[in-house]
């Protein structure tokens, strides 16, 4: 641990690993699998390594390294964790070999596609303990060209439009986000998130402001106001957020089955993960001051995503929109936290409440819905490219396992007690509740809707008459159970021991709220 | 050591000549080992400098009556340049591997450029700067005049004729220096110690810069740069817009700026609500980075689109010096060297790598071909370089013009806006380009399964040099910021600093 700082060390694996790929398994798709697969066990077994060393009493950050890099632009190299980050890490280094094990289908030009998945989970890593505005912006943007060539080359019919619409919002909401940043360095001189968060804090933000806009009319209030929605836009077109959604659907449907695991299971977290990490600390009063409108933002983002997956006949859509609806619970938790709550120390365990949901359900959301498109990607297998919600029906006679299996994802994308959907969702609206009374109970029509659809899969693709196209179609393999297993295992154990997770994000979380003063 | 760049690159141009004719193998194994000599006494002279203190190279009397010396000294601005031109000559000489058709002269030429270029970047006398700047029109003119392509006898007398104009703008203003300080000396060292009458540096700046400013490609004076590109074979095209814009630039902050400061001082009054020379400048520069940008949008043909892609991208450097603030400067000189690599880098992929294979240019035409197929390295080469040239963080480019728009932001506020666009505007023309030349419709694949010779190794090497030079200073700024920065604060720009307006 002293020899080696641990999270450069985690982020240079993939991107050795990607270049690793591209040279030495130019000419053999399968060495440049093997070795993919390699290189994104070492980054799981180095994550797991962190996790051990990890100390869950400690709310701060951990493994920090901190060097000069550029002076003169108030650029350095800052990384760290703290119990938030090494979720993500967790889920990335997870989530990332399951993407590689639903890409065998991949023949066309493999080497290049393995060496992008590699590199986008060095954008991951990047991005989940950069500290500084410069480094982390440059891991953003780095997760966000190999998913646009992942769409634009593997992809399926329309995927030059999908990965265009795909690259354009993700990149204006970049751009605003940088937009942003650039101006609050230009007031304070600060990129560092932990020093522009201590500024807000200590009230020092807005008089900075002040003096840096004194060219223009406007007061430090509203230009704080605009340096925040430009923060939002590009965290909320990463999430996303009701109305900046309209992207993913096409963007998660033309991607190929790995890469919109990838993009489901870990990009969107991204997004979630800035709101938690730069948005909420630098911005809380702005965000406060619209916090009505933005808890219903998180309402229609729940709601009408729930309501678009029931009208989807596609299934790759319809998680895609179960997806949106998903992260619409956290962001309602999150949202909900903003309340000014004085010193009420009861409200205060609700906020604590809300936000381990927030994070529990960031990982099982991560978890399960990358399993559900890997289910889509097997299915899509057998079906040499069908993946219509009539284009199945009583497969649960030809191939149980296949339904079983499935069954449990689906059980626990609909957030049944015992698996792990149920309690990240359960903690969000135990501690939303009371913050946001009518906003959360007008998105418990989200869970209905959810249910709705979810049993509509069950029952029009894996019971009912079989149908005869499908008389033949085989069971899961024993490789390919296997391989399903460890995440089906997991949401059990998240279901029942959420404590797993919760063990080491509690004092994060406890220090989130106490520093935020709320 | 340095002044070793100027006297291989002259003495390998004198040694092609002297070769024997058709000895193409041999001529460009010279051309390659000069410009590898050349970057190589740049990068050891880099490593060896701990900042970027002015060191003399070379001072000798040259014309004791009249005060002339021969001074070759390098700072840190300099050897940022000098560096450049290193790596964009080797790359330049490997992307002409396939020059057949008189390659000793074409390779001397190019080498006599190059020594040129050297000399304007390491001269410290007035004259001899000069005199190395006059040296490099000359063979730009016949490379383009003899191994051009479109329309190239106009292209190479338009950019002799705008050269010229320049030319004779800078020798009035420094003759006119010469004589108002004594005519003593024209030693760049003492001349920039030398308290100017304030009404004579108002006019002298701006003949001056505008001078210079005309190869930087200064809007409206840019029009040579455009043609004087498309026009140029590819390693000419990559010398002229990766550092003989540079020249213009250096010559604009050398001798312009570091000269005349007073000249930027405002001039008490005001015409169309510009009040100095400096807002006069800074709007021109602002103006040409979202013109050069609007006009590359709507170009039909592949290397316009880059020709005028450049006169965009220079008007940060120039915008960046008129912001007069030290991260403005900084930013500006590390744009040139960004915009160095990057222009010769899509300057190759659209010449050598596209253009010698398919022989169009027309971007209808390339759409139907899907070149993201057939050349995949040159696809992905115009990808990086793309991406590179729209200043995504982690290239050069990002680092360069952020520090530009943040001194931007603190002398002209409302520009920063402006200029935003015109990065916006960038974004969707190299999208365009990069759509229609590599990821066209695959489906019509007549035209596109005519097989091209593959691209070759020498072609793959120099886009890795430029590549990575690009991504080392994008991540680690700090290697070239180190010698510039003390070079802005040398005593020879204090009067830069201590003008009035600041």
């Amino acid at each position: 641990m002293n020899l080696l700082p641990p999270i450069s060390l985690l982020t240079v694996v993939p991107l050795v690993g990607a270049a690793a790929v591209l040279v030495l398994g130019r000419k053999d798709n399968r060495l440049a699998r093997v070795l993919a697969f390699t290189f994104a066990f070492l980054a799981l077994a180095v994550v797991l390594i962190l996790w051990h060393w990890f100390n869950p009493t400690a709310g701060g950050l951990q493994f920090e390294e901190v060097h000069a890099w550029i002076p003169a632009l108030g650029v350095e190299y800052h990384v760290g964790i703290d119990g938030l980050g090494l979720l993500m890490l967790l889920l990335s280094a997870i989530v990332v070999p399951m993407a590689m094990a639903a890409s065998s289908r991949i023949e066309a030009r493999a080497p290049l596609y393995y060496s992008l998945v590699l590199m986008l989970e060095a954008g991951l890593f990047g991005t989940f303990t950069a500290l500084n505005f410069f480094h982390w912006f440059l891991f953003w943007e780095l997760s966000l060209i190999p998913a646009f060539f992942l769409i634009r080359l593997w992809g399926g019919t329309q995927r030059a439009a999908a990965a265009t619409q795909f690259f354009i919002y993700t990149m204006v909401g970049s751009v605003a986000l940088l937009l942003a940043f650039l101006a609050l360095f230009l007031c304070t001189g600060k990129f560092d998130f932990m020093d522009l968060a201590a500024l807000a804090q200590s009230g020092q933000l807005l008089p900075s402001l002040a003096a840096g806009f004194a060219w223009h009319s406007l007061t430090a209030g509203k230009v704080a106001l605009l340096l925040c929605f430009g923060a939002f836009l590009g965290f909320a077109v990463k999430v996303p957020l009701v109305p900046f959604h309209t992207w993913l659907p096409s963007a998660y449907a033309e991607a190929p089955a790995g890469v919109t695991m990838l993009l489901t299971g870990t990009m969107s977290k991204m997004g979630v993960y800035g709101f938690l990490r730069i948005l909420l600390p630098i911005f809380y009063a702005q965000l406060r001051e619209v916090r009505t409108a933005l808890l219903w933002l998180a309402v229609a983002t729940i709601v009408l995503s729930a309501y678009a997956a029931l009208a989807q006949k596609d299934l790759k859509r319809i998680f895609a929109y179960s997806s949106i609806n998903h992260l619409g619970y956290c962001m309602l938790g999150i949202f909900s936290i903003l309340k000014w709550t004085g010193d009420n120390p009861a409200l205060a365990a609700e906020k604590a409440a809300a936000l381990n949901g927030v994070l529990l359900q960031m990982f099982n959301h991560g978890l399960t819905a990358a399993t559900l498109f890997w289910f889509v990607a097997l299915l899509e297998k057998r079906s040499g490219g069908l993946r219509g919600l009539d284009d199945f029906g009583g497969l649960r006679k030809v191939a149980p396992v296949f339904c079983g299996m499935m069954g449990i994802a689906l059980f626990s994308s609909l957030g049944l007690p015992g698996l792990n959907g149920f309690v990240g969702e359960f903690l969000i609206f135990k501690g939303a509740f009371p913050l946001a009374i009518a906003p959360t109970s007008v998105s418990v029509l989200g869970l209905l809707l959810t249910a709705i659809f979810i049993l509509t899969i069950l029952q029009r693709v894996f019971s009912g008459p079989l149908n005869s196209k499908w008389a033949g179609m085989h069971d899961l393999t024993l490789s390919e159970r296997l391989a399903l297993a460890p995440p089906l295992v997991l949401m059990f154990v998240l279901g029942v021991y959420p404590q797993l997770v919760l063990g080491f994000t509690n004092s994060t979380v406890m220090q989130f709220v106490r520093h935020l003063r709320f | 050591m340095l002044a070793w760049t100027i006297y291989i690159s002259f003495g390998g141009a004198l040694v092609l000549m002297l070769l024997p004719k058709g000895g193409v193998r041999a001529a460009r194994v010279v051309a390659l080992l000069a410009a590898l000599a050349g970057l190589a006494i740049a990068v050891a002279d880099f490593a060896r400098r701990p900042s970027g203190e002015l060191v003399t190279v070379v001072q000798v009397s040259w014309i004791r009556s009249l005060g002339l010396e021969y001074h070759l000294a390098a700072d840190g601005i300099s050897l940022t340049l000098v560096l450049l031109t290193g790596i964009v000559a080797v790359a330049g000489v490997l992307f002409s591997w396939n020059i057949e058709q008189r390659a000793n002269e074409f390779f001397a030429f190019y080498l006599a450029l190059i020594g040129g270029v050297y000399g304007v970047f390491l001269s410290f006398d007035l004259l001899l700067l000069f005199v190395f700047y006059e040296i490099a029109i000359v063979p730009k003119y016949f490379l383009i005049a003899i191994w051009g392509s479109t329309r190239r006898e106009y292209a190479a007398m338009k950019l002799a004729l705008y050269s010229f104009v320049g030319s004779a703008m800078v020798l009035i203003g420094l003759i006119a220096a010469y004589v108002v300080a004594g005519a003593r000396t024209m030693d760049l060292v003492q001349l920039s110690q030398f308290p100017f009458p304030v009404h004579f540096q108002m006019w002298a700046f701006p003949l001056v810069f505008v001078g210079f400013g005309i190869l930087a490609g200064l809007w409206p004076f840019h029009t040579w740069a455009p043609t004087g590109h498309v026009a140029a074979p590819t390693a000419a095209s990559m010398l002229l817009a990766g550092v003989v814009m540079k020249l213009g630039a250096y010559g604009c902050l050398r001798v312009a700026m570091m000269l005349f400061p007073r000249g930027l001082d405002p001039w008490g009054f005001h015409v169309l609500g510009l009040g100095s020379w400096r807002e006069v400048f800074a709007l021109l520069a602002l103006i040409g980075i979202v013109y050069g940008a609007m006009v590359a949008l709507v170009q039909k043909d592949f290397k316009f689109v880059i020709g005028y892609s450049s006169v965009s991208h220079m008007g940060f450097v120039l915008l960046g010096l008129m912001t007069l603030q030290q991260i403005g400067l900084d930013g500006a000189v590390l744009q040139m060297f960004s915009h160095g690599v990057l222009a010769g880098l899509l300057f190759a992929v659209v010449g050598r790598m596209v253009y010698d294979r398919t022989h169009t240019r027309d971007l209808t035409e390339l759409s139907k071909m899907s070149l993201g197929k057939v050349l995949p390295f040159a696809a992905a080469t115009f990808v990086l370089a793309g991406m590179a040239s729209i200043g995504l963080p982690g290239f050069s480019g990002f680092v360069a013009e952020l520090q530009v728009l943040i001194g931007t932001w603190r002398s002209f506020p409302v520009f920063v806006v402006i200029a935003g666009v015109g990065i916006v505007i960038g974004i969707a023309y190299t999208w365009r380009a990069m759509q229609m030349a590599f990821f066209g419709a695959s489906h019509n694949s007549s035209v596109g399964s005519a097989a091209y010779p593959p691209i070759s190794i020498p072609e793959r090497i120099a886009a890795m040099l430029l590549l990575a030079a690009s991504i080392v200073v994008g991540l680690y700024p700090q290697l070239l910021l180190r010698v510039i920065i003390p070079a802005l604060h040398s005593p020879m720009f204090d009067g830069l600093w201590k003008g009035g307006v600041r």
